[in-house]
This record gives structure tokens, C-alpha cells and sequence, in this order.
């Protein structure tokens, strides 16, 4: 990084530390910080799209789609998640490969489960066979948002239902006097009043979304949780920057970034209940009508 | 191949140590259904252990961290509440990782701290072991979540019960034996018991990451991803370990509801607090 990173034994404190925390894999450290932030940022609008669809499953009318959404909630929610993110990987991974293994080699005679292996034709391995390293780590990548989504749609099924039955009945019946339909009245008056009772929840699953994010570990991608094992691990001199095992500085850092995290979240989702409490019939809406009187 | 019997002999007590069933764990095609089914269910032995511990010592823990938050005087309020809020605003996951690292670095030989007439010696090579640093750190998490869950019941305590008491000419201690702390209870209860659940859930984490399980001692989730990991067929020892974990969970519900039963026992039905199953398993 520096021009007088050269040899590194020989330099004095600080700028060995300089040098040190500049090199390549230091710079992947940091990178993944911000796959954290991707994880978060592409599985939180998943998972409450997914959360939306599955709330109104559990609203409709039609019976099957009743009952799709509350197996699909249950069914989640009652199984621990740590089970869930390491079984949704394996198991979706290998039910693409054997959708795949039957379009490609329909003439494969051979049983896909032998034994204790999962045998699919070459054609049909997801990666594929010389795939680039980058495409692997995307696809653990996006198995992984799959599984989050999956699990925290679930639970943020559960609060918008629960938001959705919190709007006063009456407004719905008075919207229904006005000649409007259900999915109108739905749509202007549930949709709109819904959020602020959805908010305390939602800010729940949210905090608990941020503290799931080091269990990417566990699916074998190359997170925070394994830079910080690697580098802060006890080097000896064969390396160019030898230190004792810093493991514990590593993990400090990342328990003060997880730290800041939810502290900054609270912070916003305060600021948000605030804003969506405006003109609201709560207690909360009530006494900002009164303050501003 | 074994039979059933000779896997239940072998394998519900190996997850003691070796000195209990077989030495090796089954491998590769040698695996049973039935070893898998008493394997695991041996393993429940340390969720058991990791759970029962953390909260009985974490409770006592947590109603002191509670009233302290609770206080007005911020020498007691400002450490609770920075306490409470590391614990719960960071992974578990992350804090067992950073107390094993912290732990490691610890001298081998112990430590010696004198208290003037005598000399107490921390053995800290327990330390890295999960069955005492594991252990700490869970009860650490627990009394932090614990303790938030006692400061919000303290806040809501009826201020007529309080106002009755002092009518009485309760103060202190007592008014915080006979009032104070049995509706703290009543009040948490609830939540509390899923915060038992929970932390029993999140014992699956102990040997998923820092900790080492030595002679592949470990919890029935370590046993689980061990069968996984060796047959790659993850629809038999994980459904396994789910079911082992609702029945720990129904096990739960039915003990810690007789005690709520107790706390409401004075009060009439419509009146009294209930329970909800609100599962929220990350920490």
C-alpha cells in the first residue's frame, strides 16, 4: 500500500501498523463488512416482500392459500433457525441439481443417492464443473439469502398479519359503507394505517436479522467471522507481519461493528415510529396532536 | 450393522466422554437410523446442562442487573444499562468467539488472586472448555436479556401495589421481598419463559463455532451436523434434532407454567397474565 512497506521488519511502530492493516487481506477483511451490508440490504426487502405475501395468505379468503400461508408460518417459526440456515442451503442446492440432473441426462441409469453420496451428471452440477471462484462464493451468496428470506418472510408474515388486525375495525367497516370493495378498502385504508402498528415488530425481526448475519459463516462463505479467525490467528516469522494470536482484538472489532449496528437501526427506527405515529389514532399520535395544539 | 439395542448401549451415553459407549462414533455407511435417533438424544445431555445452568444462575443475576437499571442513582444505572445493552446488542454468536479468544490468552497455569488471608486460584485452562467458558458466556447473554425483560415488568408494577405498600409501612427490603419482586415476576413471567425456550434453542450454538467439543463430546446439534457431514443427506438428522427440540420446548412450557400458575394464584382469571409462544430464535 504504502511506498515504505517494503520490508516490513524492519519498520517502527506506527508505520508498521500502517502497513499492516493496508494489506490484501486486510482489504478482504473490510470487504466483508460490506457483504454484510448487501446480505442486509438485499434480504430485509426480500424477506418483507415475503413476509407481505404470506399475510395476506393468511388474510385470504381461499382456503388452500389460508392454509399455505399458515403451514409456511408455523412451519418456520416452530423449527430453531439454526437448523433452517443449514438445511435450506443443502437441501435446495440439491433439489436444483436434481431438477437439472432430469432435464439434462434423462438417459442416466445410475440412482442419484448411493449410499452416503449425492451423484448427479456432470451437465447438472450447480456451480458448474470449472465455474470461476466468484461465481461459487455468489451462489453460497444467494443460497443463503434464500434461506434468510425464507425464515424472517415468516416472521415478518406473522407482525404484518398481526398489524393488518390491528387497524380499527370500524374504519374498515366505514370505508365498506362507502361502497368501496375489500381490496379497496384494503389498499386505502388498511395499507396506509398499518405500518405504525408493524413498526415495533418489524424493528424486532430487524435487530435480530443484523445479529443472524455472522451465522453466514456457517455456510462456508468467506464473512467477517472468518477474516477475523484467519488474520487475527497467531502468525509466526514466516510470515511478513508476525504477531502473537490477536484473535480477541479481531472480535472486539467485530462485536463494536454489530454494536453500532443495532444502536444506529434503534436510533432510525425511532425517528421512523415517530414520523408514521403522525395523525395516527394512538396514544402516540394523540399526544402530538395535543403538543402541536 | 448393529441392532437398536446395541446402538442405545453404544451411543446414549457417549456424549459424556468415551468411557461411556463406543469409543469411535459411527461413520460413513456404517450409520444407523437408530444410532443417529440415540446419539442425538444423548446429546440433549448438555443443551440440558448448558440450559438449566445458565438460567438458574442467570435469574439471580438478572434481578439484580434489573433493579440496578432500575435505579436512580446512575452509578448503579449507567453499568447495568451499558451492560444489558453489549449483551444483547451484539451476535451471541460473536461473543462466543470473542470470550474463547479472550480466554485462550489467559496463563495456562492459572491465576492467583490474593485476598489477603487466602490465596484463591482461578483455574483457567477450564476456561476454554465449553462446559465452563461456554457456560459463562450463555449465562452472560442470558442475564442481559433476562434483566431487560425484569427492568420493563419493574416499570409496569401497578402503582397501587406500591402505594399499598408503603400504606403499610413497608420500605426497603422487605417492600421488595413481599411487593416489589413477586409482581416483577407475575409480570415477566410470560416473557420470560420464552426466553428460556430461546436460550435453550441458541445452547446449539456452543460447539457451532469457538469452543472445541474434545473427544467429540458435544450437544445433540453438533452430533446432528456430524451425521450430516458424514452421510450429506440432511433430511434424517436434522428433522431429528428438530423434534428432540420441540418436545425440549413443550417440556419447557409445561414447567414453567405450572410456576406461573403459582406467581397468579391470588388473582382471578381475567386478571392474570398469559402465556404466548412467540418464538424469535437469533441472538
Amino acid at each position: 500500500m504504502f511506498s515504505f512497506c517494503t520490508d516490513p521488519s524492519t519498520l517502527p511502530q506506527w508505520q508498521w501498523f500502517a502497513c499492516y492493516l493496508t494489506t490484501a487481506t486486510h482489504f478482504a477483511f473490510y470487504r466483508s463488512f460490506l457483504m454484510v451490508m448487501l446480505l442486509l440490504a438485499i434480504t430485509a426487502p426480500l424477506a418483507l416482500a415475503m413476509g407481505m405475501a404470506g399475510a395476506m395468505a393468511l388474510r385470504s379468503r381461499i382456503w388452500p392459500l389460508q392454509w399455505l400461508g399458515k403451514g409456511y408460518v408455523n412451519i418456520v417459526r416452530g423449527v430453531p433457525d439454526i437448523v433452517f440456515f443449514l438445511f435450506v442451503p443443502i437441501a435446495l442446492g440439491q433439489g436444483i441439481e436434481w431438477v437439472f440432473h432430469h432435464i439434462q441426462c434423462p438417459d442416466w441409469d445410475q440412482p442419484i443417492r448411493q449410499g452416503n453420496d449425492f451423484i448427479v451428471c456432470r451437465e447438472a452440477k450447480v456451480p458448474g464443473v470449472n465455474a470461476p471462484a466468484w461465481v461459487r462464493s455468489a451462489y453460497a451468496f444467494s443460497m443463503a439469502v434464500v434461506a434468510f428470506s425464507l425464515v424472517f418472510g415468516a416472521f415478518a408474515a406473522n407482525t404484518l398479519y398481526g398489524a393488518m388486525q390491528a387497524v380499527p375495525k370500524a374504519q374498515v367497516e366505514t370505508a365498506e359503507a362507502y361502497g368501496m370493495s375489500r381490496t379497496q378498502a384494503f389498499r386505502r385504508v388498511v395499507m396506509p394505517q398499518m405500518w405504525v402498528y408493524a413498526i415495533p415488530g418489524l424493528s424486532n425481526i430487524w435487530q435480530i436479522l443484523i445479529k443472524a448475519t455472522p451465522l453466514l459463516f456457517l455456510l462456508g462463505l468467506q464473512d467477517a467471522v472468518y477474516w477475523a479467525r484467519e488474520l487475527g490467528g497467531q502468525k509466526t516469522s514466516l510470515y511478513s507481519y508476525p504477531h502473537p494470536d490477536w484473535r480477541v482484538w479481531y472480535f472486539l472489532v467485530l462485536l463494536c461493528f454489530y454494536l453500532f449496528l443495532t444502536w444506529a437501526s434503534e436510533h432510525a427506527f425511532g425517528r421512523l415510529n415517530a414520523r408514521l405515529s403522525r395523525g395516527q389514532a394512538t396514544a402516540a399520535g394523540e399526544r402530538m396532536r395535543k403538543a402541536a395544539a | 450393522m448393529r441392532t437398536c439395542a446395541q446402538s442405545f448401549e453404544g451411543y446414549i451415553l457417549r456424549p459424556l466422554g468415551r468411557e461411556y459407549g463406543e469409543t469411535l462414533l459411527p461413520r460413513n455407511l456404517d450409520i444407523t437410523l437408530c444410532d443417529q435417533v440415540f446419539l442425538i438424544a444423548g446429546g440433549l445431555i448438555w443443551n440440558v446442562y448448558f440450559a438449566g445452568l445458565a438460567i438458574a444462575i442467570g435469574f439471580f443475576l438478572a434481578v439484580g442487573v434489573a433493579v440496578a437499571k432500575f435505579s436512580e442513582n446512575p452509578l448503579f444505572r449507567v453499568p447495568a444499562s451499558a451492560f444489558v445493552f453489549v449483551f444483547r446488542g451484539s451476535p451471541l454468536f460473536i461473543q462466543f468467539f470473542f470470550f474463547y479468544a479472550a480466554f485462550v490468552l489467559l496463563p495456562r497455569s492459572g491465576i492467583d488472586i490474593p485476598l489477603g488471608f487466602v490465596t484463591l486460584t482461578v483455574n483457567t485452562s477450564a476456561l476454554t472448555t465449553a462446559q465452563v467458558g461456554g457456560l459463562i458466556v450463555l449465562v452472560l447473554n442470558t442475564t442481559a436479556y433476562s434483566a431487560e425483560l425484569f427492568f420493563g415488568a419493574l416499570r409496569s408494577i401497578p402503582k397501587g401495589d406500591l402505594e399499598a405498600a408503603d400504606a403499610y409501612g413497608m420500605y426497603g427490603l422487605t417492600k421488595f421481598r413481599r411487593v416489589v419482586f413477586p409482581s416483577m415476576l407475575r409480570l415477566a413471567w410470560p416473557s420470560y419463559t420464552n426466553e428460556a425456550i430461546f436460550l435453550t434453542h441458541s445452547t446449539t450454538l456452543v460447539f457451532l463455532s469457538a469452543f472445541p467439543a474434545r473427544q467429540q463430546v458435544g450437544e445433540a446439534f453438533y452430533y446432528a451436523r456430524y451425521f450430516v457431514d458424514q452421510t450429506f443427506n440432511p433430511f434424517v438428522a436434522y428433522p431429528i434434532v428438530a423434534g428432540y427440540f420441540v418436545l425440549l420446548t413443550l417440556a419447557i412450557i409445561g414447567l414453567f407454567g405450572l410456576m406461573g400458575r403459582h406467581l397468579n394464584r391470588h388473582l382471578p382469571k381475567e386478571r392474570r397474565v398469559r402465556y404466548r409462544f412467540r418464538p424469535q430464535y437469533i441472538r
